[in-house]
């Protein structure tokens, strides 16, 4: 409605104020990138130990340090993106629970420390059973703690574009992505059985997301105007219309495609490729979705 | 007591005597705002008009910025008024993606957000916000919502019909109400921003305007 309205009134915005530019910028990509290996990889060691118990055991403690580092690089860049980040100690005694930014900060330091409580089972005691009894609560924690920001993204209530339904799946999606690609990689010793059926998460992750996004696109404008307005930014000549199919093909298609050229020729080089691909693609879809909101005027 | 603001359009003549009250007032920063007007033309010419919307927190009820700040800075006073403790501000911008008003900025030299408290300062002082006393035409009505007896509530009693809020279907059931608007002034999308029109597009300053940079 608003082009016909556009094209009939012809009406400038002649005088205005200097709009505010992106304020979550890739720092915020950086922090739900890092966190869907974070997450993902312990959902994937979870789904490994139970499929594949012998062959992934040794997996247990390089799986849990890889998650720590890349939790930690999230919390990393969530501190770098303040403004203030001295003062990130309010949310833990000013805590506003209505705040998906307050409870996403209390349960990934839970995360966290159980993160090291695996680590210690695992490196210090040399204790299975109980690292597998700590990892599952850590796996169920680890679930809200993907959510999270889908719930963050959908109380920006301004970004029309970002519901919870489909960020809620996105996030999930992203992290089974990312925990399979990473587990591939980091996998070296897993027989080529496990790491097909690592292949096969990271193929099914990939087409789902793309489908979702997909939907997105060509659904989307359904919605509303003002997400009309913002998928005009990776449509056509929109200024980040090439990044967001760069990012479709590197993060979904590609790895879809080479994941079934692996499982047709059995090779683990073309599966590690796919691994790769994908969590290059993962960060440039990941950072598109994040700005096209942005660019849009609020007033 | 819910203090509520109402702009009759059809008065306001984009002086921006309200603007530079608020920047004096409270201090404003160079490059922020925590009020503005907008400029919008109309029509090709010579069939040209000029509309003048002055931009504010519109303090809503259901206000998402108070939801989303995970440190209750933004916080509701007892007469509505959606105000920001600035020493407890965290800065992480929630506030600002928020808003569906683009009404919240971070303020460049507390490195903070801030925005239009309604003069909370003044109000505690039983003296009217700065853009109210500022206003030559008396644009800026200002006053108690739940008293039937107050200007604005008389002044909306009787322009029924065409008291209008910005962005109703975003549900925050905002203070701050228009007389005299249309799409034109209310709607961002219905006007394009084509650079090199706006007066302030290019801008020299270094400091940052909310975003990073």
């Amino acid at each position: 409605m608003v082009h016909e309205t556009l094209a009939a009134t012809h009406a400038v915005v002649t005088l205005d104020v200097g709009l505010p530019g992106i304020v979550w910028p890739w720092k915020v990509t950086m922090n739900m990138w890092a966190k869907s290996i974070g997450t993902g990889i312990i959902f994937m060691l979870f789904y490994l130990l139970k499929r594949y118990p012998k062959e992934s055991g040794n997996l247990r403690f390089s799986s849990t340090v890889v998650a720590l580092v890349f939790i930690h690089m999230f919390l990393l860049f969530t501190l770098a993106d303040l403004h203030q980040p001295l003062r990130m100690w309010h949310i833990f005694f000013y805590p506003h629970w209505t705040s998906a930014i307050t409870v996403g900060a209390w349960m990934a330091t839970l995360f966290v420390v159980m993160l090291f409580g695996m680590a210690y089972f695992s490196f210090v005691k040399k204790d299975n059973a109980k690292f597998d009894k700590l990892m599952f609560w850590t796996v169920i924690l680890g679930i809200p703690v993907t959510l999270y920001t889908a719930a963050l993204m959908s109380e920006a209530t301004a970004r029309e574009l970002w519901q919870m339904p489909t960020e809620s799946a996105q996030m999930m999606l992203a992290a089974l992505l990312a925990g399979s690609a990473s587990m591939i990689l980091l996998g070296k010793k897993l027989s080529y059985e496990a790491k097909s059926s690592l292949g096969v998460i990271l193929g099914l992750s990939a087409l789902t997301a793309f489908i979702l996004y997909q939907s997105e696109l060509i659904f989307g404008p359904m919605k509303s105007e003002e997400v009309i307005a913002v998928l005009a930014y990776v449509k056509g000549n929109g200024e980040y219309a090439t990044m967001f199919w760069i990012g479709q093909f590197v993060a979904y298609v590609l790895p879809m495609l080479l994941v079934a050229l692996s499982r047709s020729g059995r090779s683990e080089s073309i599966l590690k490729l796919a691994a790769i691909l994908a969590l290059v693609g993962l960060w440039v879809v990941k950072h598109v979705w994040l700005i096209i909101p942005q660019l849009l005027p609020m007033s | 007591m819910q203090l509520g603001f109402l702009v009759d359009l059809h008065l306001c003549m984009g002086c921006k005597g309200c603007e530079i009250a608020c920047k004096v007032e409270n201090e404003v920063p160079l490059s922020t705002w925590r009020l503005r007007v907008k400029y919008v033309d109309v029509g090709m010419f010579p069939e040209t008009k000029r509309t003048f919307t002055p931009l504010r927190c519109n303090h809503c009820e259901n206000a998402p910025c108070e939801r989303i700040c995970p440190v209750s800075a933004l916080h509701y006073l007892e007469n509505g008024i959606v105000n920001i403790d600035k020493e407890r501000c965290i800065g992480c911008a929630g506030c600002v993606m928020a808003c569906p008003y683009g009404a919240i900025y971070i303020d460049p030299e507390t490195q903070t957000a801030d925005k239009c408290t309604y003069c909370a300062h003044r109000i505690a002082s039983s003296m009217m916000p700065a853009c109210v006393v500022a206003c030559p035409v008396e644009a800026n009505i200002f006053g108690d919502l739940e008293d039937p007896t107050s200007n604005i509530s008389q002044y909306i009693q009787d322009n029924q019909g065409d008291v209008q809020v910005r962005k109703p279907e975003k549900g925050t059931d905002p203070h701050h109400f228009y007389v005299g608007g249309g799409n034109l002034q209310l709607n961002p999308l219905a006007s394009k921003r084509v650079e090199g029109y706006s007066l302030f597009n290019k801008l020299t300053t270094k400091m940052p305007l909310g975003g990073h940079h």
